[in-house]
């Protein structure tokens, strides 16, 4: 019940701060991650293994988030620099023969560095013009995917070694799955202490007013670059966990498709939000394959017209994609804080 | 008002010119600013009075003319460099950060104050945890003397007119600006709103002792409050002094013709 947090009783100001408001909340999250880590005992393994891309997708959209969502630079090039730590750290891996605990934070800091590089016209460009200074890097990048055959294998792609302790291997569903989901666990952790620290508050504000940000002392270029850089850390680490969760890495994933995907996750769960970057991928990431479920049912009961409606499938992705923003524009997180607001009065509904 | 001439010079605009085209926004304009004295720019609509504060702040780089703040030339410096120095503003049109809570627009006063940077942020480690408290009691301060207890916690984009103007001017406090310039600040306010704020203006002058350049219409406030002021026209000082000395200028009151021109005056 809720009767515990009716009434506002904090003591300090260190109370006040705390991201985790009460116990009522403390408890549930709690929970859920005691739930997070007996979650592959208890599933099989495609669940195990859909968590882990939902773990992947978290992390990435956290980084978009960072760049556009909470510094209001819009970004298509998430995508491809999810393939830039991907083949950076299989790089490091196979021909730098590091270990991938010091492979994928190296992948991490080259994607940023990356990023920033391309983050620079942010320096002259605002909206939507840098955005397709962003969607440059995208095709760049996808270029150099394509042609540096040395590190990415081409067309074929390179394979992607598993990481190791000793003489253990991250190369089962569950495994991996636990990797993966720490990582997204402390992705989480550092961005909401990120956004209610300095920095994070300097990007929101440059999101929200450049023109008053520096007025106030913030250094606008430094930040819009800080963001880029900070977003492809995120997209680069995510990448390198994508390297291993596949084995195989090829140019073919890190398309502009990716780069949208991604912003669609952020939109539908909630821009400059951390809990709707986590909304936002586990839609985009589970509402293709229960459609494949759907539609695939479907085509088998009727059979005659299955193929139509499997070439339904991204027609009908897309449509409820729209359907989402039009009726929830703020993201699935708006909607959470309106449902919590509701319950925390219930039964009184005003 | 007599010890104000003593006081040691803060602020040198010297022969500012500031062009938009065929405009000519600001003309040869220079005035010297003491330290802790209340500055007003008066004059009428497009003068030129917001686009000197836009000078003196660094939104706006006059084609000729130089400022000093301090001693030191600031004519070249960004906006945030300036800040970092302690001239902080508040703006004639309200420029708040909508999407954030009244106490992270203030707090986001304190950037140039804070030390932690992205990885102690991130991980939000003993001494940025410290950090951030000390620094909360700062701007919890700048609340309770502006007296917006009951809002802190809420959405500024939701706020009405009146308290988004105090949560600006919160913001411009949590700088620990040694001068504070303020566009208009009440502007369309009620009698009671502008009582507050003229009460607010004083103290952050007098208590906190920062010099104020303040540039408002309501000609009974500034007249009241102002140690100085300069009166602009077309870009142009036509009058500088006293309150007393400046209604008395004929140059001034022939700017502002007619019956008005006294009720403008104050007198
Ligand atoms: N960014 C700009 N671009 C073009 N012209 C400008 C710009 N800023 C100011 N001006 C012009 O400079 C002149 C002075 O404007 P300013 O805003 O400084 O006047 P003001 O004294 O603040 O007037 P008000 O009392 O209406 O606020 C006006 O003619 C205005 O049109
Ligand atoms: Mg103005």
């Amino acid at each position: 019940m809720s009767v515990a947090h009716c009434g506002d009783f904090r003591q300090s100001y260190k109370d006040d701060m705390k991201v985790l408001e009460t116990r009522f909340v403390r408890v549930s999250v709690g929970a859920f991650l005691v739930l997070l880590y007996v979650f592959p005992l208890f599933m099989s393994n495609y669940a195990t293994s859909t968590m882990t891309t939902i773990g992947i997708a978290v992390i990435g959209a956290l980084g978009i988030n960072i760049v556009t969502g909470f510094t209001g630079q819009i970004s298509l090039g998430q995508g491809a620099f999810m393939g830039v730590g991907a083949f950076a750290c299989s790089y490091f891996m196979r021909i730098l023969h590091m270990p991938f605990w010091i492979a994928m934070p190296a992948a991490g800091l080259t994607t940023a560095a990356v990023g920033m590089v391309f983050g620079l016209p942010s320096a002259r460009l605002k909206g939507l013009y840098l955005a397709i200074a962003t969607l440059a890097a995208q095709f760049i990048l996808q270029y150099l995917f394509i042609h540096m055959e040395a590190v990415t294998g081409g067309s074929n792609g390179i394979p992607s070694p598993p990481p190791e302790i000793g003489s253990f291997a991250f190369d089962g569903d569950r495994s991996k799955y636990y990797l993966t989901i720490t990582i997204a666990v402390l992705a989480v952790l550092f961005t909401t202490n990120l956004v209610r620290s300095r920095d994070g508050r300097a990007f929101i504000a440059v999101r929200d007013h450049y023109l008053s940000a520096e007025i106030m002392g913030i250094h606008l270029f430094k930040y819009r670059l800080l963001s880029f850089a900070v977003s492809a850390f995120y997209a680069g680490v995510a990448g390198s966990l994508w390297g291993m969760y596949t084995g195989y890495i090829s140019a073919e994933h890190f398309t502009i498709a990716e780069s949208i995907n991604y912003l669609a996750m952020i939109i539908i769960g909630g821009l400059g939000s951390v809990l709707g970057s986590i909304f936002g991928a586990i839609f985009m990431t589970l509402l293709p394959q229960a459609l494949t479920v759907g539609t695939g049912a479907l085509a088998q009961t009727f059979p005659k017209i299955g193929f139509l409606i499997m070439s339904f499938k991204d027609g009908v992705f897309g449509l409820i994609v729209i359907l989402f923003l039009i009726f929830e524009p703020d993201g699935l997180a708006h909607r959470w804080r309106q449902i919590k607001a509701y319950w925390k009065l219930f039964p009184f509904s005003y | 008002m007599t010890e104000s001439s003593e006081r040691t010079v803060q602020l040198e605009v010297e022969n500012i010119n500031l062009r938009f085209g065929g405009v000519m926004a600001l003309d040869g304009l220079g005035f010297t600013v003491r330290k802790g004295e209340i500055f007003s720019i008066i004059g009428p609509n497009g003068a030129g009075k917001t686009s000197m504060l836009n000078c003196i702040s660094g939104r706006y780089h006059p084609q000729r003319g130089s400022i000093s703040f301090e001693g030191q030339d600031v004519t070249r410096l960004t906006p945030a460099a300036r800040a970092r120095l302690g001239i902080a503003r508040t703006f004639q049109n309200i420029a708040l950060f909508k999407g954030m809570s009244v106490l992270d627009n203030i707090l986001i006063g304190r950037h140039t104050h804070l030390k932690s940077g992205l990885f102690r942020g991130g991980f939000y480690l003993g001494p940025c945890r410290k950090e951030e408290i000390e620094h909360r009691r700062f701007v919890e301060d700048i609340v309770d003397f502006l007296e917006i207890e009951h809002i802190r916690k809420r959405v500024v984009g939701t706020l009405a007119y009146g308290l988004q103007k105090r949560v600006e001017l919160a913001r411009a406090l949590a700088l620990d600006p040694k001068l504070i310039l303020l566009d208009e600040p009440m502007a369309g306010m009620n009698l009671e709103e502008t009582e507050d704020m003229v009460r607010f203006i004083l103290d952050i002058n007098q208590e906190r002792g920062i010099t104020v350049i303040l540039v408002e219409h309501d000609m009974g406030v500034v007249m009241d409050i102002s140690d100085r002021l300069v009166v602009l026209n077309f870009g142009e000082k036509i009058g500088e002094g006293t309150p007393e000395e400046v209604q008395q200028n004929p140059e001034v009151v022939k700017a502002y013709l007619g019956g008005e021109a006294s009720v403008f005056l104050g007198r």
